[in-house]
This record gives structure tokens, sequence and C-alpha cells, in this order.
């Protein structure tokens, strides 16, 4: 019996999201197990990288990467499983486009140590002391994993094959990627797998977007109690459904929440939030200048609503600090 | 890349000198041969005068020659010579629109003095479109059939011109007037400067060929409602207000009016200016087109009590023209073409309360004086007071309401020389010592200078000073002062006057700005519609189609007004003689299967072409004018435009810094 395909799981700057969402498949996980030899999964199974090193270069079938690349360390193991791999894939809204990790590039490295390290309310830290790459440990050198100054999604550390979108993955998103890549018609390299048109396609809720939308207030979620029924950008909720791929069954519309745009964007779109903004520009219902400001006040955290998980693979990836050091 | 490059394009750059326009500030040899060596560059050059016959001829040649498939030429600006170049291109036997212009004229050596600089410029320019030209797709121009029919809205002198020039050549003809006769302010005047003919004279035939064409539909109190469509294939709904008389069924024999149950007139009469009074059925003027009468709603007791006798529909008899149940009715016709003549409104001199207008009773508009001039006016011709004395002092106010930063800053053109037509006929009919006062005497056009040496010569005054106040003469004479300071004596003047006449000058109608947004045109300073180019585009706008005519455009006397009534119906039978227009491929378009009709585009397109079809945005590109608006608010990406791809844009970013 010949072997069967080799599959690895890894995780890089990540929230544990994703890992459960592989672990969500349920009953369709053996399906999965049946049809492939998982050879490296640290949430779940006890392998080394020392294991992985040891394997012949593309000798994996697929590597499932989720998480950003923050640190060295993550780096270093991206490339280690594009080396062993046939097929990298992109895990996820971190690994596909910095996800909310990427937030971070709104600061420098030093500042976000600065905040984490000293100026918390809840840190405790007297000798003032930061993460370091090598220090003296009892009388030992510990070399312990670099913090790069800017977040990255994984292609822009390394050569990716396909993307599965999602903060995190929904399951038949998941299952339907495995299923075509075992299935061996592969799709051109750099697909995204899901389908490539924006969420608003098969919101049940389209009919009752109007013709002419114009918004005078944005409203966030807690700020008011939406109609189950209608659009929810209708209702001054700033739904990203408009702006971002299909294909996760909308979920959070059907929970009456709008989409924040996890999926990102269609393949036609370089910067989803770049995009947005110029749409929702369209739809300010004001010719003056004072009451544009006032509706986009309603809009508190902008990069952080249009950019929520994408900031990494905009256009603008990072706010201009330091030189970006990669 | 796109497909049929095979792998990498073969592009010939030609670097323009433009004589010395160019190549004084841009090493143009140095450009071409930097061009030369970056990839998928076959042939660089540079000639004296790209758009030359031997320039063009050059692209032709090594298309030929070398197999080149885009075309790069770095000389002037696109508005000037892109077709050009793209015929050049299309003569060579490939698609004109793998040809790219780079501007380094008007934006780099026109702009820039340092030769090193000018020229890293054109270099990055030119690296730009090199990466840009490579993504180029072949485009057709769509052929739309055109209309024949043309529409002229206003019926003044200009549209009733233009509509006359247009009928005569064959093209039915739509001639829409608010009034309820055409003849605009022209059928108001007496004479016309500067050779004094009588205005009705060489109007009234006009306004009757109008009437009686065979070609023309008059519209008289009617108003454009609505314009769909685009050049050639307008819509355009006209809305009807009632007149209470069925025009078909009115013969004019005006005995209506005489057997009104008014006895005299109780309502200012809007052609005199409300100098006389008429009745609340009525004929605007003697010669109005159509003959027809009209029922002024307000003023007629039918209407205000429901229990008038009723006398005009008895004396109407069988003829039965009297309608009292007419309402707004609404027409929608097709056209190829628009002539918008919609005139101009005279300055309310109420607005600079120094010149007494309203407040002293013989302070006179211009326009008032015209009618008391004119022979069918209120006073059959005899110029008088309101008291009805004969006024002997006129002091005539240029520049009302004309050439002054608080009201506007244009000059009206035509005051000058109305007013001295009007201190001419004021002195012919009164024999009364006439004094203008003015900034400055302009008289350019043909007539014109001599007309204002006769008329100095006949012993008007000519005070070279601005009005600055205008007062009761003391000792209750009924006559006021007009002060000014005479600039030429350098001394101040104080002139009792039996009569004013404020020369009030041209501004934009009311309405202007409505008409504008019906017609989708633009507006200048002061309202006035724009024109596309001052020099060589004067009777087109911005839209394709629509042309203007006449005031509405800027202030002018009749004779540039018919001038240019005729050049706008030549224009617009320029487009719907030939039968077709071809429309530029520059449109934005929808990849269908990637819409997700989120309906975002729909209302934002100036041009109405979006549409949902089936749940998706549908682009009428016939419709679309390229202006892109869509193309950045798709939030999917799914609406891409012509000329523009992402990739044509981002390719041209990334090769214009690829120095950097």
């Amino acid at each position: 019996m010949p072997d069967k395909p080799k599959v690895a799981f890894y995780w890089c700057a990540s929230c544990g999201g994703c890992e459960e969402a592989v672990v969500d498949l349920a009953e369709k996980i053996l399906d999965v197990v049946a049809a492939v030899d998982i050879v490296f999964w640290p949430v779940a199974l006890d392998f080394k990288k020392s294991d992985v090193e040891a394997m012949e270069d593309g000798s994996i079938l697929a590597s499932f990467v989720n998480g950003a690349i923050r640190t060295t360390e993550q780096e270093e193991m991206a490339l280690l499983l594009r080396r062993k791999s046939k097929v990298l894939v992109a895990f996820g809204s971190c690994a596909h486009l910095g996800g909310i990790p990427a937030l971070a590039n709104l600061w420098d490295r030093e500042a976000i140590f600065d905040t984490a390290y000293r100026t918390t309310a809840s840190t405790v830290n007297p000798e003032g002391t930061l993460p370091q790459v090598s220090l003296a440990h009892n009388g030992d050198r510990v070399h312990l994993p670099g913090f790069y100054n800017t977040v990255r999604a994984l292609d822009q550390v390394t050569e990716v094959d396909y993307y599965i979108p999602g903060c995190a993955p929904t399951p038949n998103i998941i299952a339907g990627a495995v299923e075509t890549l075992l299935g061996g018609d592969l799709p051109p390299a750099g697909t995204v797998l899901t389908p490539d048109i924006a969420l608003c396609e098969d919101c049940p809720r389209l009919d009752t977007k109007p013709q002419e939308l114009t918004i005078e207030r944005f409203r966030r979620p807690h700020e008011v109690i939406a109609d189950e029924g209608t659009c929810l950008l209708a209702q001054g909720l700033l739904c990203m459904g408009p702006a971002t791929r299909s294909g996760c069954g909308h979920l959070c519309i059907n929970g009456n929440m709008p989409c924040t745009g996890c999926f990102g964007p269609t393949s036609k779109v370089r910067d989803q939030g770049a995009k947005y903004l110029s749409a929702i520009a369209s739809m300010l219902g004001f010719e003056d200048e004072a009451a544009i400001d006032r509706a986009l006040d309603g809009i508190p955290d902008p990069v952080g609503t249009f950019y929520r998980y994408g900031l990494a693979g905009s256009l603008l990836r990072r706010r201009k600090m330091t030189p970006v050091d990669a | 890349m796109s497909a049929d490059t095979n792998g990498q394009p073969r592009i010939g750059v030609y670097v323009c000198h433009c004589g010395t326009n160019i190549a004084a500030t841009v090493d143009v040899e140095a450009v071409a041969e930097y061009a030369a060596g970056l990839p998928g560059v076959t042939v660089s050059k540079t000639y004296k005068y790209m758009c030359s016959d031997p320039g063009q001829e050059l692209i032709k040649e090594d298309i030929l020659a070398n197999q080149l498939d885009r075309v790069i030429v770095a000389a002037c600006s696109p508005s000037l010579h892109e077709a050009t170049f793209r015929r050049a291109t299309a003569a060579g036997g490939i698609n004109p629109y793998y040809f790219h212009m780079v501007s380094i004229r008007e934006l780099d050596s026109w702009v820039h003095t340092d030769i090193v600089e000018a020229t890293a410029k054109a270099k990055d320019l030119i690296r730009a479109a090199i990466h840009r030209v490579r993504f180029h797709k072949p485009l057709e121009r769509a052929r739309v059939n055109v209309n024949p029919a043309v529409m002229v809205v206003g019926g003044g002198i200009a549209g009733i011109h233009a509509a006359l020039t247009l009928a005569n050549a064959g093209k039915k003809v739509y001639l829409v007037e608010r009034e309820p006769s055409i003849g605009g302010h022209m059928a108001q005047f007496d004479k016309t400067f500067p050779t004094l003919d009588c205005a009705a004279c060489i109007l009234t035939p006009k306004m009757t060929e109008v009437g009686q064409h065979p070609n023309i539909t008059l519209w008289t109190m009617a108003e454009v409602d609505k314009v769909d469509g685009y050049v050639g294939n307008y819509q355009v709904t006209v809305r009807h207000k009632p007149r209470f008389i069925i025009e078909e069924a009115c013969v004019g024999c005006m005995e209506c009016i005489e057997v009104c149950v008014f006895r005299r007139g109780k309502t200012p009469d809007e052609f005199n200016l409300g100098l006389n009074m008429r009745k609340p059925v009525y004929i605007p003027f003697p010669q109005a087109v159509p003959q027809v009468v009209v029922i002024d709603q307000d003023a007629c007791i039918e209407f205000r009590t429901g229990r008038c006798k009723k006398t005009c529909v008895e004396v109407c008899a069988e003829r039965n023209a009297i309608d009292f149940t007419q309402t707004e009715t609404f027409d929608t016709v097709e056209v190829g073409a628009i002539v918008v003549a919609t005139g101009f409104k005279t300055f309310d001199p109420r607005r600079t309360p120094s010149y007494g207008y309203g407040v002293y009773p013989n302070v006179y508009t211009a326009m008032e004086i015209e009618r008391l001039v004119n022979a069918s006016g209120p006073t059959e011709g005899h110029v008088t007071l309101r008291d009805g004395r004969t006024p002997e002092t006129v002091g005539i106010v240029h520049c009302v309401g004309s050439r002054d930063v608080n009201t506007n800053e244009h000059c009206s053109r035509v005051c000058c020389m109305y007013s001295l037509k009007l201190a001419h006929l004021v002195k012919e009919k009164t024999g009364a010592e006439i004094y203008n006062f003015y900034i400055d005497i302009r008289a350019p056009g043909k007539g014109m200078e001599e007309f204002y040496n006769r008329v100095a010569e006949e012993g008007v005054h000519f005070i070279r000073g601005k009005v600055a106040d205008v007062y009761p003469e003391a000792g209750n004479t009924g006559r006021v002062v007009l002060q000014a300071e005479d600039t030429l004596l350098g001394r101040v003047r104080k002139i009792p006057v039996d009569m004013v006449v404020l020369a009030t000058g041209l501004e934009a109608q009311a309405d202007a700005d409505e008409v504008r947004r019906t017609f989708n045109i633009t507006c200048g300073g002061g309202g006035f519609f724009m024109e596309r180019h001052p020099k060589l585009a004067p009777v087109s706008t911005f839209t394709d189609g629509i042309f203007l005519a006449g005031c509405c455009q800027g202030p002018k006397d009749i004779p540039d007004t018919v001038a240019q009534a005729g050049a706008a119906a030549a224009e617009a039978l320029a487009l719907v003689d030939k039968g077709f227009v071809e429309m530029e491929p520059n449109t934005a378009y929808v990849v269908t299967e990637e819409c997700s009709g989120c309906k975002t585009c729909i209302p934002l397109c100036p041009y109405t072409a979006i549409s949902r079809v089936d749940g998706k945005a549908y682009i009428n590109p016939v419709l679309c004018k390229g202006c892109g608006t869509c193309v950045a608010a798709c939030p999917s990406g799914s609406i891409r435009q012509n000329l523009f791809e992402d990739e044509e844009i981002y390719e041209e970013i990334l090769g214009v810094l690829a120095n950097a």
C-alpha cells in the first residue's frame, strides 16, 4: 500500500483559533486523518522540529501554517516547512494577510515592549527587563527568538501556494480546501480557496439594501439593536460585506453582527481597507466637510475597522515610524 | 503581460523635440538612448516634430519594419495629439489603443528650467509608460446611431435662429419656450444698435417663420423637465404648463380679451415691465407667436371664485378654445442634440440702493425705456415721466450691476451701446439734454465706434465717472441729482435730471443652476454656462451633443448671438447629419461573475449609466463617460475601466518609482 500523503500543521503569531477550527471539523476530521498522515502538529502531536528537519525536502504534500510572522523563530519554521513541502498553505487571516497581530504595525518594537513590559497597570518589572535574543542564565547562554519590528503575512516571508482565509476558517472552507488539495486537480498557485466574489452576493439581507444608500451616521454594534431582517449597512453599521470575500456562510450576519472582513478582499483588490474606504466615502450623505467629519467620528478606529485583518498585506503595510527593517 | 505579446512586447519609443519647446530643456537624445536600454524597447528615436506627417510616418514605418506592438510617444499632451498618434499607430496596422502618450512638454519642459532634472524626469515618465503599455489591450470604438431631431431650448433670438437654421436644413426641431410667446428680450427692444433697425421689423418675420415651419414643433409655456440618454439619443421630457386655451382652436381674434369681465387690466403687463396693466386673458404682445391668448390663473375671476360670467367662453362660441380644466402635461421626445439658448436676466437695480430705483419714481431701467420709446409700448412711443411730463434732462447711468465687485465683476458688453442708442432715441423724441455717466465707453465691433461718434456729435453729454449717489433735488422739483466724480475734470459733478435711466447689466438666469443640472453642463463665473473651450469650442459643452447659443453662455449683442446660434446649429447639424457617433472606449465595465450585486455603484454614476440587471451591476457603455467614480468605489474590484486597468496604473506607478 502506498504511503498516505503527508501533511503538517503549524502555528505562528496566532491566537489558537485556527487550531480550534481544525478540531471543529468534528467527525470530518476522521476523514482527513484517514486520508493523510499528519507528520507535524505541535498543538496536538509530539513531533519535534528535528523530525521535520530529518525529512526529505518536498516530502510533505501540504503544510498548513496559521498565524502571522512576528519572530525569527516563526520565520525559521515557515522557511523550513516551505522547504519540506510541495504545497504551503497560509491558513487563516493572520497567515493570509497579517490578521489581528498585524495591527501591531501601528507601533514598532520599542513602543510595544514599552507598553507590554513597562507601562501597563498590571506590569511589575522593577528591573525594566526587556526581551532579549541572547542572555546568560545559570552559567549558560540562552538564545531566544528575536522580535521583529514589523508583523508580516506568510507570503511576505516565503512563497505561498494557497490561502485559506478566515478568522478562523470555517469548517466547510477547510474541508473544501483539503478536498481540493487531495483531489489533485490543483488550482493556479496563489489562489485563495474560497469563492472570488463579495459577501453581499449570498447575503440573505441583500434585497433590503436600498439602491441609493446614504449613510448619515455610523453606529457601532453596541450602540444599536439591529433589525434582524435589514441590511446592516443600511442601519449605519459598518458591515464589510461588500468588500469581503464570501464563503463563510455569512455567519456574522446570521448572528446579527456586521461582517468585519476576515476573509479579506476579492482577488481583484489589492487593499481591502482602501477600497472599502473609497466605497464608504461615496455613501456619505453630506456635502459639507463638518458634517462629513461628524459622521466619520462614528468610526473611532479606522485602521482597526478597515484593516482589521489585512494591515500587513495591504499597501499601507505599517505605520512608518522607523525604517522598515523586517 | 497580455496574451498577444508572446512574452516580451516590442515597444517603439519616440521622443519629440517639439522644436525647442522640449529639446531646449530636456536632453531628448539622452532620453531616447536611455529608453532604448529598457526591457521590451525595440526602437527608440527622437524627431523634431512627431506630430508632423514625417513624424507620424516614422511610427507607421517602424511598426511595419520592426513588428512593433506597442507605441509610446513622449511629446506635448494627450489632449493635443493623442488622437493624432493613435491614428498613426492604427495606420501601421496595430490597434490604436496599443499607443500611449507621455507628456514631457506640459508636465516637464514647460514647468522646469534645470536640464539635468528635466531630463531625469522625462526618463522616469517614459519608464512608467514602458511598464504600462505591456498591459494595454486592443479596444474598439463603438458606433451608435444618432437621432436626427434636435431640441432648441429657449425661444429668444438665439433659439429662433438656431431652430430655423436646423429646420431649413431639413431637420426636425422642437423649440421649447417657457413664456407664452417666443421672441425673448429682443421682442421688447425698440431699435437695435448701431444701425437703428427696428427690432420688431427684423425679428417678427423670423418668429412667424418659426410658427409656420413644417419642421418645427413649437412648444410655448413649456420647460424641459428631464434629460435622459446620451449624445445622439437624448430622451427629453417637456412639461407643458396650462395655458387654459386650446392652442389649435384659438385663432387669435382676441375677442375674449375685449369682453373679459375686467373692464380694465389690473395685472402688471410683463411685456411692458409693468408700465401698464393687462387683463387676466391677454396676448403677450401684438406680434406674439403663437397668436394665441393665455389666461392668467392668478388674476382670472373664474379661477379665484368659480363664479365668473365667463363672457370669454360665450364669445369664443363654437371655437370653444377656452378650457379652464387644463392641467400640466408632459411629452417625451427623442433628439440627437440639444441647443441650450436660455438667455439672460437683467440686473435688478434694487440691489444697488444708492441709485434709488424703486424709491424715486423717475428712476427707470433701460428695459423700461425701451418700452417707453417703442411705438407699440404703453405710451405709444411718448417718452414721459410717471406724472405725464416730458423730461427735459435725462441721466443715463452706465455699468449698473456690471464691472462692480459688489454685484457683477463682468462687463455686460451691450450696455454702452444700448445706452448710446437710448440716448439717441430719447433725444430724438424729447429734445432733452442727455448725460451719460460712464466708466469707459466700450464700442468694439462693426459700426460701433462710428455710432458712438454720431451720438456724441448729436450733442449727448458724456461724463466720465461712476455715479456715487442719486438724491432728490432740494425744493421739491421732482428732479433727482446725479452725483459723480468727473475723472476727466477731476471734480465732483452734481447734475439734476428729470429722468434717470439705469443701464442694467446682464446676468445668468435665476434658475441657471437648475438648468445646468438638467442638461448636465457646467457654469462658469456668474452662472453663465461654460463652453468646452473658450476659443476652439465656443458653442460646445463638456456634455457631447449639448450646445450653447446666446446670452446663457455670456453677455453678447444680437449680431454675436445670431452668429453663435448659427454656429451651435452647425455643430448640432454636423452631429446629427453624420448619423452616428463613435464612443471613446475608455469606459468602465462590470465583470459580471465577480459582481456581488451590492449596489454601491448605482447611485454614484453622474451619467446614470449603471443599472441592476439580474442582481448584478450593468454599465451601459454608451452612457459611460469613463469618469472612474464607480471603479474607485466598487468595494469588490469588480468594475474595471478600459485604459485605466489596475495593472496599468500600478505598473505605471512602479515604473515611475523604479529609480527612486
